[in-house]
């Protein structure tokens, strides 16, 4: 197990390479630059070219790879944003734990909901029940995720006012954020009411982010249970005269969760990435909203950078999921 | 455990958060204002950011030598008291308020004055890139030492303090929008100890970004404003908490102003709506209706300070005739656009500047819809009816003066073919093509733009669109340069209006280009909320508002 995760750790190496190297290409392809950016609508064209030619932004894209990768080592950080002028580095400080939080939120919300759906369909397999979830979890899937932003916002925040409408806390509540995770922060300075009121914040973003890992994963565990349920364990568990609870519990949901368990981990990887379109419809300070500007803004170094770090994340949580799963089953070995 | 928490959030929204330092947003909030800009500011040293996010932040915490009038372009005194300019035209003395304190403590007076001015001056390296000190290389034009070729012959030469409240300033060279263009928070006064303490004058550049590296800019901008920095959590929020030691014991009224950054124009009404929010900028043509039909909401406008334009390229034929020039402009249905277009908030542009400011001329050469006269002027020019140009419009860009550049277009092109025009169509994206192609006059014969002015003058717009030869509009006309150039020069208030008035005439009979409109942008506010005044620049100033009752 120990070799299979030091060989994972260091193919992130040549995987971060990789997305180097596409972002830098990708990014470049981008029609306009940061001189645009910089110098404004009314830079004259002089002063751009001079711009460009000042940074490099003239030279061949390899060479511009060469520098940027030179200086990055160099520096050891992800350069400075066009747009805030601030330290990537900082600025994935200060946003990536609201997005974890928002993620995280939205997992949680998708696996409540999603597994309980998934089992319930299964066992009345081919009933309304069945076809009940199986039609909301098409919705999930189909529905663009801003649209059901926008509606949840529109009905539960603007009509009913029964929830924020934007950002992570009430502005006017004055607390400290030791790790800028707020609801952890909540607890440990001990403010409940500010945790309820940072939670009131996370609910729209987290059901309608999470609305498609909690259609996929309800259709996953609904599949998975069916299979499980018929095979010979379960069926000797009942002979032996088990109760239908106990064997649902013991045999068939620990057994089904198997598959289940790679999609969550592989959907909070994808969530982590940044929810770009929840984030800005609900105002959330987080990586996603953050990217967002950066790719109107093109910001070279936050694109670089911050992608960056969030495929070192997915990878990371792949990684992660693929040991938790030898745990899970003990029938899987890893070879070295 | 993963139900209970779940359950714990969804129960969340029944309760009630206690540890509020003020009234929740949806009751009585006396004391604190909440305000919803676009974004967060880039960083809070006024001297090195050009952007409106950051003046907004910067114009509560600095205050410059003069001001506008609250909601208007009038000069009036705020740390100088008084000023007067010699008569050789280049030396300005300021007389300077007494009793007033940096937020640090330390005494507001001509030293620190001075060392602003030098502090300016004297930029060098990273400093004197243009995405550093945009303000100061438009108005000063160069450095002590300059760094680079793009540079000019500083403006500013020495700054004298002649006593404790007296500042004397000496340019190179006459120039009357020097006084004017201190009301820019770019020039906003900042107390010179807490510069040295943290660093304001630390700097870097890397791949071609600008970034302080001090501290000052980030926490600990120090001015003698009616609010100090308390906190900024970037991407959330700037808390502004009143200076109880401001030099006007009335103001500020309210005891902390907190700016949150919504970059979404609909989630920023909605923030309204749900009371998460006080007041809010930038409210786009299409939500004023929103705002205005709810009961708790009111809209206020921004004075028009602003100009969208055709651009014709009077060097490409057919446009160097004067008459196929005057055709465009009397077949370009400017009425219709503003009309249909803008919401209700526009006027249309007889002059390349705004009504407000002065210099502005009501007598210029006007130009109505009128096809038959277009086709007249097009047959004695020989070209056609129709006659064939191309006319470009951006794509990809809302504007304050140009909401919508596709339904400005498509209207402007039906006017031209009924008034003897064949239009051919080309579109670009704003960013980099469009505005690249406009700039250099390598687009169509006309183009659609505009501009947003800076500061209160009129060389902001007639200065920056024709005084030299700018390739945007082709256009080299000695006679305006040399009245522009005069224009810049006098001192002589009354003068420079006369001379700008001038100018626009000139401009409206020789027509390198049409106006068509003034737009003023919205801005959305509760009822509850007094006391605000819309600058003409954008610039607003918190001091001197108040919450009331619904």
């Amino acid at each position: 197990m120990l070799r299979f995760v030091v060989r994972r750790l260091l193919l992130l190496i040549p995987i971060l390479f990789g997305v180097s190297v596409l972002l830098f290409f990708w990014v470049r392809a981008l029609p306009g630059s940061p001189a645009e950016s910089l110098l404004g609508e009314r830079a004259t064209p002089e002063l751009v070219e001079a711009y460009k030619e000042r940074y490099g932004l003239n030279d061949p894209v390899w060479r511009q790879y060469v520098t940027y990768m030179d200086t990055t080592v160099k520096d050891r950080d992800l350069g400075i944003s066009v747009a805030t002028h601030r330290q990537v580095t900082d600025e994935i400080r200060l946003r990536f734990p609201a997005t974890v939080e928002l993620a995280l939120t939205a997992m949680l919300f998708a696996v409540s909901f999603g597994i309980p759906l998934g089992f319930i369909a299964a066992k009345r397999y081919g009933g309304p029940v069945d076809h009940g979830s199986l039609f909301l979890s098409l919705i999930g899937i189909s529905v663009p995720i801003f649209v059901l932003a926008i509606l949840l916002k529109y009905v539960f925040a603007v009509q009913l006012g029964w929830l924020p409408s934007v950002g992570r806390i009430d502005l006017l509540i004055e607390t400290e954020h030791p790790t800028n995770f707020y609801l952890l922060d909540a607890i440990i300075v001990r403010e409940w009411a500010t945790f309820v009121d940072v939670s009131k914040h996370l609910i729209l973003p987290a059901i309608a982010l999470g609305s498609i890992p909690l259609a996929i994963i309800a259709r996953i565990t609904r599949a998975s249970v069916l299979d499980v349920q018929n095979e010979d364990y379960v069926r000797t568990a009942r002979a032996k005269g088990m109760s239908p609870g106990v064997v649902d519990r013991r045999h068939v949901l620990r057994n089904a969760l198997l598959p289940v368990t790679t999609v969550i981990g592989l959907q909070t990887g994808l969530l982590l990435s940044g929810a770009i379109l929840t984030e800005t419809v609900f105002a959330f300070p987080g990586m996603g909203s953050w990217l967002r500007d950066a790719i109107f803004n093109r910001d070279y170094p936050v694109l670089q950078g911050g992608i960056l770090f969030l495929a070192f994340v997915f990878v990371l949580i792949n990684l992660l999921v693929d040991v938790a799963y030898a745990f899970l089953n003990p029938r899987i070995r890893y070879s070295g | 455990m993963a139900g209970a928490v779940v359950a714990c959030l969804l129960v969340a929204g029944a309760a009630t958060a206690g540890s509020r330092s003020d009234a929740s947003p949806s009751a009585a909030a006396p004391t604190t204002l909440i305000y919803a800009g676009a974004s967060d500011p880039t960083y809070l040293d006024p001297a090195l950011v050009s952007d409106g996010e950051s003046f907004r932040v910067t114009k509560q915490i600095y205050e410059s030598l003069v001001d506008f009038a609250p909601g208007t372009t009038r000069l009036v005194p705020s740390l100088a008291t008084s000023w007067s300019v010699a008569k050789d035209g280049r030396t300005y003395t300021f007389n300077l308020r007494g009793g007033v304190r940096f937020h640090d403590g330390t005494r507001f007076n001509a030293a620190a004055v001075c060392a602003n001015f030098n502090r300016w001056f004297n930029f060098s390296g990273p400093f004197q890139d243009a995405s550093a000190t945009y303000y100061y290389q438009t108005v000063f034009s160069g450095f002590r030492r300059n760094e680079n070729a793009t540079l000019g012959k500083p403006l500013f030469q020495s700054c004298r303090a002649a006593g404790q409240l007296k500042a004397v300033i000496k340019l190179t060279r006459k120039n009357g929008p020097f006084v004017p263009s201190l009301v820019l928070s770019a020039f906003a006064i900042q107390s010179p100890t807490a510069m040295a303490r943290y660093g304001a004058n630390q700097g870097t550049i890397r791949n071609g970004v600008f970034a302080p590296t001090g501290t000052y800019p980030f926490q600990h901008p120090t001015g003698t404003g009616p609010y100090r920095l308390e906190k900024w959590t970037v991407g959330e929020s700037v808390i502004l908490r009143k200076n109880p030691t401001y030099w006007n014991k009335k103001q500020p009224r309210l005891a902390r102003v907190i700016i949150r950054p919504i970059s979404d124009n609909t989630a920023r009404v909605q923030a309204l709506q749900t009371g998460e929010v006080f007041g809010m900028d930038l409210l786009a043509p299409q939500l004023v209706a929103t705002v205005r039909g709810n009961s708790r909401l009111k809209v206020l406008s921004r004075p028009a300070f602003n100009v969208a334009y055709v651009t014709i390229q009077s060097a490409k034929p057919p446009m160097n005739d004067i008459r196929v020039r005057r055709a465009v402009a009397y077949g370009l249905n400017r009425q219709l656009v503003v009309n249909s277009f803008y919401a209700g908030r526009g006027q249309v542009a007889h002059e390349f500047m705004p009504p407000s400011l002065p210099g502005y001329a009501k007598d210029v050469t006007k130009y109505s819809f009128n096809p038959t006269r277009a086709r007249d002027l097009l047959r004695q020019a020989g070209c056609g009816p129709p006659c064939k140009i191309e006319f470009w419009y951006p794509t990809g860009v809302s504007r304050p003066y140009m909401p919508d550049p596709k339904a400005n277009y498509e209207a402007f092109k039906a006017s031209l073919e009924q008034s003897g025009f064949d239009v051919q169509t080309t579109s670009m994206p704003w960013r980099p093509d469009y505005v690249k192609h406009v700039n250099e006059g390598t687009a169509g014969h006309l183009n659609l733009i505009g501009w947003t002015g800076d500061y209160a003058d009129a060389d902001n717009f007639l200065g920056t669109f024709f005084q030299g030869f700018s390739p945007q509009f082709q256009e080299r006309n000695p006679a305006l340069d040399r009245l522009l150039d005069r224009a810049e020069q006098e001192t002589n208030q009354a003068k420079r209006v006369a001379l700008y008035k001038q100018a626009n005439r000139l401009i409206m009979q020789n027509l390198p280009g049409v106006p068509y409109a003034h737009s003023t942008p919205a801005l959305g506010f509760q009822k509850r909320v007094r006391g605000y005044y819309t600058s003409p620049i954008g610039t607003d100033l918190f001091k001197t508002v108040f919450l009331g009752g619904q």
